[in-house]
């Protein structure tokens, strides 16, 4: 791919607030179906966890409630929730402030 | 219905060799044919196959219905058809017992959708009317449990896998 691009771009006048992109975050929440080892394997293979970080990210979800389990561009989280989502899993995605 | 013994061994050549009964069987081909034709029907037991990505942006929600919703009912009707077809099977592959594992998440899913399940259901009261479809969920989830046992010793490459 070629981009022809001019060597000097004016910048906008008071282009200071090109603020990094925030990442989403892709939350598991805790639900009475899905069994705890489903759970940790689950993340193992879909994120390619350790099997302690995939137990200790399942733990946050049945004792808290629920765990942030990736993050990133809007894209790589929607791809997350939806391989989650076929996996079974009550996936949802957040963009905090 | 035996509750004290695997269901999944290994054999020498490295496949799992489901040890079920004839009755065993022949639920485990009739239940993903009967969830299949709920979840044509939009059935409610179905609501948790499909959870909300976006719970708080209705648009954004449905771009993503939009998006992925036709592939995600494809997915889960794959995992339904795989246990079917192998629930007479004498032996299973990895990517088989996979597909088991997914077709049992289905299953399990819906059934403890309507039937309300919750985490601290230990045992099971027979005067309770929902009593024998909790034995067929308690089934299916020991079920479950084992086959995830056992992908989870072949993706650590522990004793459990003859092949390493």
């Amino acid at each position: 791919m070629t981009i022809t691009a001019p060597l000097e771009v004016d910048l906008p006048a008071g282009g200071q607030d090109v603020t990094p992109d925030r990442p989403w975050i892709v939350v598991v929440w805790n639900d009475p179906v899905n069994l705890m080892s489903y759970v940790t394997f689950v993340f193992q293979k879909l994120f390619g966890y350790s099997r302690d970080k995939a137990t200790r990210l399942m733990l946050d979800v049945h004792h808290k409630g629920k765990a942030a389990v990736s993050s990133g561009p809007r894209e790589r989280a929607e791809l997350d929730v939806a391989r989650l989502h076929e996996h079974g899993l009550w996936a949802t995605m957040e963009h905090p402030a | 219905m035996n509750l004290g013994r695997r269901h999944f061994s290994r054999d020498r050549q490295g496949r799992y060799r489901p040890e079920l009964s004839g009755q065993e069987r022949t639920l485990l081909a009739a239940l993903p044919t009967q969830a299949m034709e709920l979840m044509e029907q939009k059935d409610a037991s179905t609501r948790r196959l499909f959870p909300t990505a976006y719970p708080d942006d209705a648009q954004a929600e449905e771009e993503y219905r939009t998006l992925m919703g036709d592939s995600l009912v494809a997915h889960h009707r794959r995992a339904l058809e795989t246990l079917a077809e192998g629930a007479s099977a004498q032996a299973l592959s990895l990517e088989e017992l996979e597909g088991w594992m997914g077709g049992l998440e289905v299953l399990r899913l819906m059934l403890g959708t309507r039937l309300e399940v919750r985490e601290d259901m230990e045992w099971i009261d027979p005067d309770d009317p929902r009593a024998p479809e909790l034995a067929v969920y308690a089934w299916l989830s020991l079920l479950q449990e084992e086959v995830t046992e056992a992908l989870a010793d072949a993706l650590a490459g522990t004793p459990g896998d003859p092949d390493r």
